[in-house]
C-alpha cells in the first residue's frame, strides 16, 4: 500500500492509502516501524485505509506499543470506516483513543 | 502422611476456619453492602471447606450438618433470605455446633445432636425466598449437589467464550473478525476483550501470524445451544484454543480456564471481572483455589499444557508463568506456614540447649589452652549459637492475639445475656509468648473477662448516674516487662468493694474481725476458694468458683496475679507470666564451692556489701536513699565454709519488688539451659531449676520471685519481732517503774 510521509522537523505525518490487510502486512509493518524509529513524533492518518483486517489491527497495536516503549508520541488520526468497524468489533477503541502509554502487555 | 496426622491437620484447619467464621459473624452484624457480602462469603467458604474435609474423613454427620449450614449461607448470599438478628444467633449456634462436632471427633466421642438447631435450620431452609430480596438468577442445573472445592456456579447469565487463536489462522484465510461477526448472528455479544499480550517484539513479530486472544461474554439467542456455539469455531478448533463455558459455569471451570490461559491469573481475572463473567467475589474464590492448586505443585502442568497446545510462544509462556508465580508467591507469602509437631520443636530446642552447653565447654578449654586463634573462632561460633538459640526459642513464640481473638465473641454473648452494653478493646496483640503458655492462659483469661463483664461493669442506669458513658469498656492488653509478659484484663466498672470483701472474708474465717491487712492482700482474698461477693449468682459468674482456679493455673505456670482497683473507676487484673522456660541468659554467682545462676533480666545491678551492714547484723541496706531488704544466700542455703572478707550484693527485681541477694563472688554472664529439678527437689523453695556449666558442673538456678517474697516476709517478721520486743521492753519498763 502506498504510504507517504512528510517530515516537519522531527515530527512525521504519515498518510496511509489503500488496503491494510494481511497481504500488505509484512511490508507495511516494516515501513511503519522504520518511520517510527526515525521520527520523534508520529501522526498516522488512517483516513485513506480502504480495507482493514486483523493483521492490520495487529500492526497498529504493535506500533502503539512500540511508540510507548520508545516514549514517542504516536497518534492515529481520521480513522476510516473500515478501521473503525474493526476497532469496534474488537472493543479496542479505548486502547487507541487512550492517551495512556501502553507498556507491553503488563498493564494488569 | 498417615491418617492420624492428616486428621490433626483437619482439626487445626477447621478450628482456624471456625475462628474465621466467628470473626465474620461478629462483623456481619454491623456491615452492609459489599462488605456484608464478603463476610457472608467468608462464612460460606469456611463451612464449605469444613464440609469437604469432613467428607474426606468419612464424617457423615458432620458433612450433613455443615452442608445445611452451607445451604443456609448460600441462600443468604443470594439474598433469598434477609439476615435478621435471629438468623445471626442461629448461625452462631451452628458455628458452635460445628465446633462441638469437631471436638467430639477429636475426643472420639459420639457426635452431638441438637434437634432444636436442626428444626431451626429446617425452618429457614424451607422458607420461600424473601420477596423483597432479589430473585435468584440461577438455573436449576447449577444447584446440583455441591461437593469438593469450587463446584458451585458463578452468577453470570452469559456464556463465556475464551479464544486464543493459532498463529496460522490469518494465513489460512480465517480472520477472527469473521468468527466474531458470525457469533453475533447467534445472539448478542455482551462484552469483548481483545488480548494482545502475546504480541512479540517488533523484529520477532511475523505480520502474517495471529497473536490475538478474545474473551467474550455472549448472550445466546433462545434456540442456540452449546453445540451451535462450538460449531462457529469448528474451522479453527484444531490449531486454536477455544473454551466455551455455559452460563453459571462452575467456579472450578473458571479456575481451569485461568490456569490454561497464558496471561497470568490476576490479569485474566481482571479481564473476566471487567467483562462481567465473574464478580469480584467469585474471582477471589477462583484465585484462591488456583493458588492452592499452584502450591500443590500444578505449576509445571500449566507450562506443559501450554507448550503442548502451542498456545503461545515458549518465551511468553515462561514470562507469564514467572509473572504468575511471582504474584502468587507474593500473595501467599504472608499466609504460608509450616505445621510442625510441637514435640519436634521441643526436640530441636533441647538440642540447641546441648549445643549451648557444649559451646561453653569448648570455650572453657580454649581459655585454659590460651590459644588466641581458637578463642577467636570460638567466639564467632558462640555468637552463632546464640542466634540459633534465639531463633529456636522464637519458633515457640506465638502472638498473644491468638487468645485475644476469641474474646469479641465472649464479650458479645455475655453482654447480650446480661443486657449490658459493652465494648471490648484489645491492645498489644503482637506481644509474643510461649505457645504452651498461650494454650493454658485461655481459660484463666476467660474467667477474668467474664468476671469483669458480670461484676465489674455496672448497669447502664448506674453508669449514667455516675456520669460515665452508657456502654462499659472491657480491655485486654499485653506487653513485655523485664523478662516477663504482662497481660491485663481491665474494666471501667465499679471497682472492687473492699468493705464487702472484708466482710465476706471475716464471714468465711479468712480474716480476724480486727485484723489489719494490706490493700493488695485484701484484694487477693478474692482468689480464695469459694469466695464470692456477688449478690446474685448469674449464669456467668458469682458462684465463687473460678477465681481460685485462675490463681492456681497462673501460679502453676510460674506467673502471678496482681489486682489494681479504684472504687467507681474500675479494676485491672494483671497477670505476669515468665517469657519462656527453656534457655535463659543467666548471671553466674558463687557461694563457697557452689555455683548459682540468676536470670539475667531480673538482675538490676551489683554492688559490694558494705562492711558496716554486716557488722550491724542488719538485713536491709540503703541503696541511694531507698531501703533494700536483702537475703544472705549463704545462710539460706546453709553453705558451709567461711564467707570471704568482701561479699557482693546482686540487686534483683520482679514486678515492682526489689531485693538484694548476698553472694560470695560474681562470675559473670552465661547462657543457661534450664533443666528441671528432679523429683527429689520438687518441694525445695527458692530454686527454679538447674543447669550444666561448661565445666560439666551443675549449677542451681535461683527462683527470684520466691526469694524476693522471702526477703520481704523475713523483713516483716523481723520488724514484728523487734516491735514485740520493743513492746515487751516498754511494758517491762512500765512494770519496773510501777
Amino acid at each position: 500500500m502506498p504510504i507517504s510521509s512528510a517530515y516537519h522537523h522531527d515530527r512525521c505525518a504519515l498518510h496511509l492509502d489503500g488496503p491494510l490487510t494481511i497481504y500488505e502486512a509484512r511490508q507495511s509493518k516494516q515501513r511503519l516501524l522504520d518511520e517510527l524509529n526515525l521520527a520523534r513524533e508520529l501522526d498516522i492518518d488512517l483516513a485513506g485505509v480502504s480495507e482493514f483486517d486483523t493483521a492490520g489491527m495487529q500492526i497498529l497495536l504493535l506500533l502503539k506499543r512500540e511508540a510507548g516503549r520508545l516514549d514517542k508520541p504516536l497518534r492515529f488520526l481520521g480513522h476510516s470506516k473500515a478501521v473503525l468497524a474493526v476497532l469496534d468489533l474488537y472493543n479496542l477503541a479505548g486502547v487507541f483513543g487512550d492517551p495512556v502509554v501502553l507498556a507491553s502487555g503488563d498493564e494488569a | 502422611m498417615n491418617l492420624e496426622a492428616a486428621k490433626q491437620v483437619f482439626y487445626e484447619e477447621s478450628e482456624e476456619l471456625l475462628a474465621a467464621m466467628e470473626a465474620a459473624l461478629l462483623a456481619v452484624e454491623t456491615s452492609s453492602g459489599t462488605q456484608r457480602a464478603e463476610h457472608l462469603n467468608a462464612m460460606f467458604r469456611a463451612a464449605h471447606t469444613i464440609k469437604g474435609s469432613a467428607g474426606l474423613f468419612d464424617l457423615g454427620e458432620m458433612v450433613a450438618f455443615t452442608h445445611r449450614c452451607e445451604s443456609l449461607l448460600d441462600r443468604l448470599r443470594e439474598n433469598e433470605l434477609a439476615l435478621t438478628a435471629d438468623l445471626i444467633e442461629l448461625l452462631f449456634a451452628c458455628r458452635d455446633h460445628m465446633s462441638a462436632m469437631l471436638a467430639a471427633v477429636h475426643d472420639k466421642r459420639a457426635m452431638p445432636y441438637s434437634a432444636a438447631l436442626e428444626a431451626q435450620l429446617d425452618a429457614y431452609l424451607n422458607q420461600p425466598a424473601d420477596s423483597s430480596a432479589l430473585p435468584p438468577a440461577r438455573r436449576p442445573e447449577a444447584q446440583v449437589e455441591r461437593q469438593g472445592s469450587g463446584e458451585h456456579g458463578v452468577a453470570s447469565d452469559y456464556w463465556h467464550i475464551s479464544l486464543r487463536f493459532g498463529p496460522d489462522v490469518l494465513r489460512n484465510g480465517m480472520d477472527p473478525i469473521s468468527f466474531v461477526r458470525y457469533l453475533g448472528s447467534l445472539g448478542r455479544i455482551v462484552y469483548i476483550t481483545t488480548l494482545y499480550d502475546a504480541l512479540p517484539e517488533p523484529d520477532q513479530m511475523d505480520a502474517e501470524s495471529c497473536y490475538l486472544g478474545l474473551e467474550i461474554q455472549f448472550a445466546a439467542a433462545a434456540h442456540v445451544d452449546k453445540l451451535a456455539i462450538e460449531n462457529v469455531f469448528d474451522f479453527i478448533r484444531d490449531d486454536s484454543n477455544v473454551r466455551i463455558l455455559p452460563p453459571h459455569a462452575h467456579i472450578a471451570d473458571y479456575v481451569r480456564l485461568i490456569k490454561e490461559m497464558p496471561e497470568g491469573a490476576s490479569r485474566l481475572g481482571e479481564i473476566l471481572v471487567r467483562g462481567g463473567a465473574l464478580t469480584p467475589l467469585e474471582l477471589d474464590e477462583v484465585l484462591g483455589i488456583q493458588r492452592e492448586q499452584a502450591e500443590a505443585g500444578e505449576h509445571r502442568q500449566l507450562g506443559e499444557l501450554l507448550v503442548e497446545e502451542r498456545l503461545a510462544p515458549p518465551q511468553a509462556v515462561e514470562a507469564a508463568l514467572d509473572k504468575q508465580r511471582e504474584q502468587v508467591a507474593h500473595k501467599t507469602r504472608e499466609h504460608r506456614a509450616v505445621r510442625v509437631d510441637a514435640a519436634r520443636l521441643d526436640g530441636l530446642i533441647d538440642l540447641v540447649g546441648e549445643l549451648v552447653i557444649a559451646g561453653a565447654a569448648s570455650q572453657l578449654f580454649a581459655k585454659q589452652i590460651g590459644n588466641a586463634t581458637l578463642l577467636e573462632s570460638l567466639s564467632s561460633l558462640s555468637e552463632l549459637v546464640e542466634r540459633i538459640r534465639d531463633e529456636a526459642l522464637s519458633l515457640r513464640m506465638v502472638p498473644v492475639g491468638d487468645i485475644f481473638s476469641r474474646f469479641p465473641r465472649v464479650v458479645r454473648d455475655a453482654a447480650r445475656e446480661l443486657g449490658k452494653d459493652i465494648q471490648l478493646e484489645l491492645a498489644g496483640e503482637d506481644t509474643e509468648l510461649d505457645k504452651s503458655m498461650v494454650d493454658k492462659l485461655g481459660d484463666p483469661l476467660l474467667h477474668l473477662v467474664r468476671n469483669a463483664i458480670d461484676h465489674g461493669i455496672e448497669s447502664s442506669e448506674l453508669r449514667r448516674q455516675r456520669g460515665k458513658a452508657d456502654y462499659g469498656t472491657v480491655w485486654l492488653n499485653a506487653y513485655h516487662e523485664s523478662g516477663s509478659v504482662v497481660i491485663e484484663v481491665g474494666d471501667d466498672g465499679g471497682g472492687m468493694q473492699r468493705e464487702r470483701i472484708r466482710v465476706r472474708a471475716i464471714e468465711r474465717g479468712l480474716l480476724g474481725a480486727d485484723e489489719v491487712i494490706g490493700d493488695q492482700a485484701l484484694l487477693q482474698m478474692v482468689f480464695e476458694p469459694g469466695f464470692s461477693t456477688a449478690d446474685n449468682v448469674t449464669s456467668l459468674s458469682g458462684r465463687g468458683v473460678g477465681m481460685d482456679v485462675v490463681k492456681r493455673n497462673i501460679e502453676a505456670m510460674k506467673g502471678n496475679i496482681e489486682i489494681e482497683s479504684m472504687p467507681g473507676e474500675g479494676t485491672v487484673v494483671r497477670l505476669r507470666m515468665p517469657l519462656t522456660l527453656a534457655i535463659i541468659d543467666g548471671f553466674q554467682v558463687a557461694l563457697g564451692k557452689s555455683t548459682f545462676v540468676i536470670p539475667l533480666d531480673m538482675v538490676l545491678e551489683c554492688l559490694d556489701l558494705p562492711a558496716d551492714t554486716v557488722a550491724a547484723n542488719r538485713h536491709y541496706l540503703n541503696l541511694r536513699g531507698e531501703v533494700l531488704p536483702f537475703l544472705n544466700l549463704r545462710q539460706l542455703f546453709e553453705v558451709g565454709g567461711i564467707a570471704p572478707q568482701r561479699q557482693a550484693v546482686v540487686v534483683v527485681q520482679y514486678g515492682s519488688h526489689r531485693a538484694g541477694l548476698v553472694v560470695d563472688r560474681l562470675e559473670g554472664e552465661l547462657q543457661a539451659v534450664i533443666k528441671p529439678l528432679g523429683q527429689l527437689f520438687r518441694g525445695v523453695k527458692g530454686l527454679a531449676g538447674s543447669t550444666i556449666l561448661g565445666s560439666g558442673a551443675v549449677a542451681l538456678i535461683l527462683d527470684v520471685p520466691d526469694l524476693i517474697q522471702r526477703a520481704a516476709i523475713d523483713e516483716q517478721r523481723r520488724l514484728a519481732v523487734s516491735s514485740q520486743q520493743e513492746a515487751k521492753r516498754l511494758s517491762l519498763r512500765e512494770e519496773n517503774t510501777r
